[in-house]
């Protein structure tokens, strides 16, 4: 290893106005390693990569102080990116020090094809004509893995899924073979399996190309996975900074040390048979503290009727595609799924994006139509149930979605968004006996009364999260649906909910439905496991057998892909190629039904793989 | 494609149906062309005013009146004018070049003046440059169009004598009039521009562009403008339906020998035929119009493109 470093973050200091919002920030980035920055919301790591980029002011931030020095090779004299003007560091963009950014969904310009778009870079950059121009850029697509990377040129960002886009993202950052590449939060927003192959494709390239890597992410698994080194970032100070190994064993500060009791790490329940409510570490200023005792979720009440039963559940829907609007395709959302969900008992529904996962949830809430398919409330079928039963049902059973800002009303205060099933349900006729509800509520969930008064954007994520499970509780509900609940928080913040969730088990008796494709969370939390895939269970069993003894490929392969909060078990290349595969068929194309085997007592599998992917 | 269009036709039919049957029955309202007729031709007896009524066709009942219309316009025949008996269809057909033309450079004017400067405006949002944009595109705002068409006739051409007041003659008259519809369109088309523009360059997309080492002109207007072009193309296609029917104003001061002026004229002399003609026209030229932005759509945006 060379021991002058690539690149040299000195005494950084970003400010928004009179924000800072990067204090003092330095570290070294060296050829062919990765260093990840990682920190929670407000950490200021973005902020960190877009000011490595020359982008801040773009966003209206400005650099107040410090250097960025980058050694290009020709000559070993430093560059301090900080003093360049725009002109002279647009030379340097996309061809030195190049970017990927987190949302694949949006990073692509939607009106261009990806040819012009990844041809673009080295046009500008490069010393291309147009034919050799596309020449490279197949060569690009190839080289991260993606399939038939001839039609791919002519295609539009909208007709690729997330994973095939951030690839097309990689391959454009990677156009020019750049001394750095950025790598802001890349694999966020995807599966775990497409996120196994993104990280894989990445750590392959940097080897080839002898790369750096600045990796930014706020996945403590993801970290152990790549990273050589690590600087933990809070409230835009670094906080600690550490080769990987040494952070993984003994982090020092205390702040890297609860962010590290925090993260839900798959393997952690091996060998239990309920799940357990972990004591809380909590930071607070300087101290790191735990409380709360561990206690055993026995909550399950399996003698008494299920809170709901569903049989042979097929959802299903229309796309209206042909010449004249006929049904030419259907999306198979759900095919012939069958559970029980007991009084007090957590069921987990996983599996990746189109799995059907979340349409179960919405079907039972009565949200969408089954196609086809009995489900029961409390030993009464809904199909039979009438207009004023109906009603009755969506008091019992509540829902908590995954962006909690998105799912209050900004314009209402958080009180009146409480009181709302209380009044849509007639629970309560008396004004102040629904005010004390609504205190008592917020208290609950650990918040105050006095935060009754005050609107959604004036709380925290994780506060949302918390007034979205108040406003739930409030119509006293037998079953909360979760989908996804947790996925957009921070996690000490997902580790603070988790034990609110089974808190309020314990002492209310509540059966979640917990919709997540998060394996670490969902092992933590769960007393059974439901694994989906295109709309069918593959395996469905306790999570004690679903987790120790997985039998169907598909759940292997799941858990396989979730990164492992720990260097020393970095996976060897596990490499799945290939997209997730599409719940939509033609009509009259209609998908086999697998039906399920009990091999032991609730451990069903499915006998048939579900697609030739696995 | 093939449903799209049929229910864009059935739904261009009706509107020309509602339209052409509100103005001819309210054109009827307004006085009796029979007496313009026969204005200056000394004394008149009520039996002459009835005899004229009777050669026009004007003693039949509305219904009736107003089916005959139809049934020409179905063969392409729009009938003929009450003053001097010329065909409709030849009196349009000498006036629609002039009104199209007159209208294409306005909408011209207004663009090439709007984009780049809404572009500017978002760009430098908050600061000086938008300020100013922002305060000039209001004043343009407050202007009424046949105020700034006679104050630029005074100017440029009683006082400077630069342009010819008035008339279509050469390319140097159509700069007053384009430039005062352009103006007053571009006030508002400036901010409209402005909005999307701010909208789009929040995408993530745009930082992207950045990233990749693209000049701001490159990520501006490559970039950038093309995203916004469907609300653009969406409103300057129905700004141009308006701007034909705004233009009769700025015909009249420019003296501009369009349909503007042949409306005018034909409202003033109650010549039915004219009028009922050139609105069938207006309607159908606003509705192909509309017809022609749905498509652009496809052009623009491959998201709208069907499969």
């Amino acid at each position: 290893m060379s021991s002058t470093p690539l690149l040299s973050v000195q005494s950084l200091d970003i400010a928004f106005g009179p924000n800072r919002v990067v204090k003092d920030l330095s570290f070294d980035l060296y050829a062919g390693k990765t260093l990840a920055i990682v920190g929670e919301s407000g950490s200021g790591k973005s902020m960190t990569s877009l000011a490595i980029m020359g982008l801040v002011h773009y966003l209206n931030a400005d650099i107040t102080q410090g250097h960025i020095l980058f050694r290009s090779t020709s000559d070993n004299t430093a560059l301090d990116l900080t003093t360049l003007s725009d002109k002279e560091m647009r030379k340097l963009r996309g061809k030195e020090i190049s970017m990927i950014f987190q949302e694949p969904m949006t990073s692509l310009n939607p009106v261009y094809t990806v040819g012009d778009q990844i041809t673009e870079v080295l046009l500008l950059h490069g010393d291309y004509t147009r034919a050799t121009a596309r020449e490279e850029a197949l060569r690009l697509l190839r080289l991260v893995r993606l399939a038939d990377a001839e039609s791919l040129l002519k295609r539009y960002p909208h007709q690729l899924s997330g994973g095939m886009r951030q690839r097309v993202m990689i391959a454009m950052a990677l156009a020019c073979k750049p001394k750095v590449l950025v790598a802001d939060e890349p694999t966020t927003a995807l599966d775990v399996t497409i996120q196994a192959q993104i990280l894989a494709i990445i750590k392959d390239l940097q080897k080839e190309l002898g790369m750096a890597v600045i990796f930014i992410t706020h996945d403590m698994g993801v970290v152990a996975e790549v990273a050589d080194h690590v600087v933990v970032m809070r409230n835009g100070e670094k906080v600690e900074e550490a080769d990987v190994t040494t952070l993984f064993a003994t982090p020092q500060k205390p702040y890297t040390q609860a962010l590290l009791a925090a993260v839900p790490t798959l393997g952690s329940m091996q060998g239990e048979a309920l799940p357990r409510a972990e004591p809380l570490v909590i930071f607070d200023g300087d101290k790191v503290f735990s409380e709360g005792e561990s206690t055993l979720q026995n909550t399950v009440r399996l003698q008494d009727t299920p809170v709901v039963s569903v049989r042979n559940l097929v959802t299903r829907f229309d796309i209206h595609k042909g010449f004249f609007g006929g049904v030419s395709h259907r999306v198979h959302a759900v095919e012939n799924v069958s559970f029980d969900i007991y009084p007090g008992e957590t069921l987990a529904l996983v599996g990746e994006s189109g799995s059907g996962k979340s349409t179960i949830g919405r079907t039972i809430q009565q949200l969408q139509e089954s196609t086809s398919g009995d489900i029961v409330f409390s030993g009464q079928p809904v199909a039979r149930m009438s207009r004023a039963e109906k009603m009755k049902l969506r008091q019992q059973v509540q829902y908590i979605f995954q962006d909690p800002f998105a799912s209050l009303d900004p314009r209402k205060t958080v009180g009146f968004s409480i009181a709302e099933p209380i009044h849509t349900h007639r629970l309560m006729g008396d004004g102040q006996r629904i005010k004390n509800r609504v205190s008592e509520l917020l208290e609950r969930v650990g918040l105050t009364p006095e935060h009754a008064k005050r609107y959604p954007h004036e709380f925290s994520g994780g506060q949302r999260q918390r007034i979205c499970i108040a406003r739930a509780l409030a119509s006293k509900p037998k079953l909360i649906v979760a989908d996804e609940a947790l996925s957009a928080l921070d996690v000490s913040i997902q580790a603070q909910i988790i034990h609110l969730m089974m808190q309020l088990q314990r002492e209310e008796g509540l059966a979640y439905l917990f919709i997540s494709h998060d394996m670490a969370v969902v092992e933590k939390i769960s007393h059974r496991v439901a694994v989906l895939h295109l709309g069918q269970i593959v395996e469905m069993g306790s999570r004690q057998r679903v987790f120790d003894a997985p039998q169907h490929d598909y759940t292997r392969k799941l858990l396989s892909a979730v990164p492992v909060a720990d260097p020393h078990h970095r996976r060897e290349h596990l490499l799945m190629d290939g997209d997730i595969p599409s719940p939509i068929r033609r009509v009259g194309d209609e998908p086999t039904v697998h039906p399920l085997d009990e091999i032991a007592a609730g451990h069903f599998v499915s006998r048939g793989s579900t697609s030739s992917r696995l | 494609m093939a449903k799209f269009l049929f229910y864009r036709l059935l739904q261009a039919l009706f509107v020309l149906v509602a339209v052409t049957l509100i103005v001819s029955f309210a054109i009827r309202l307004t006085g009796d062309p029979a007496v313009m007729l026969a204005q200056g031709a000394g004394s008149i007896t009520e039996a002459d005013l009835a005899r004229i009524r009777e050669a026009l066709g004007l003693d039949q009942p509305f219904l009736v009146q107003y089916l005959e219309f139809l049934k020409g316009l179905c063969t392409g025949d729009l009938g003929r004018s009450f003053m001097g008996g010329t065909p409709v269809g030849e009196l349009i057909g000498r006036a629609l070049p002039a009104t199209l033309s007159l209208a294409f450079a306005s909408l011209f004017v207004s663009i090439a003046l709007s984009i780049p400067l809404g572009v500017t405006a978002a760009v430098s949002r908050g600061r000086w440059p938008d300020q100013v944009i922002r305060i000039v595109s209001l004043v343009g705002l407050s202007f009424p169009n046949f105020w700034l068409a006679i104050m630029l006739v005074l100017l440029l051409s009683i006082t400077f004598n630069l342009l010819p007041p008035s008339g279509m003659e050469g390319w140097q008259s159509f700069i007053m009039p384009a430039a005062t519809m352009g103006i007053i369109l571009t006030a508002t088309n400036v901010r409209l521009v402005r909005t999307t523009m701010l909208d789009t360059l929040r995408s993530q997309y745009i930082m992207v562009a950045r990233a990749k080492g693209l000049s701001n002109s490159v990520v501006l207007y490559k970039h950038a403008l093309r995203n916004c072009s469907i609300p653009l193309i969406t409103y300057f296609g129905l700004q141009f339906g308006g701007l034909l029917g705004g233009i009769v104003v700025v015909e009249r001061v420019f003296n501009w020998p369009g349909l503007g002026t042949l409306a005018f004229d034909a409202v003033a002399a109650r010549d039915y035929p004219v009028l009922q003609g050139v609105i069938t026209v207006l309607s159908l030229l606003i509705i192909s119009i509309n017809l022609l932005v749905d498509v652009a759509y496809g052009f623009v945006d491959p998201r709208v493109r069907k499969s």
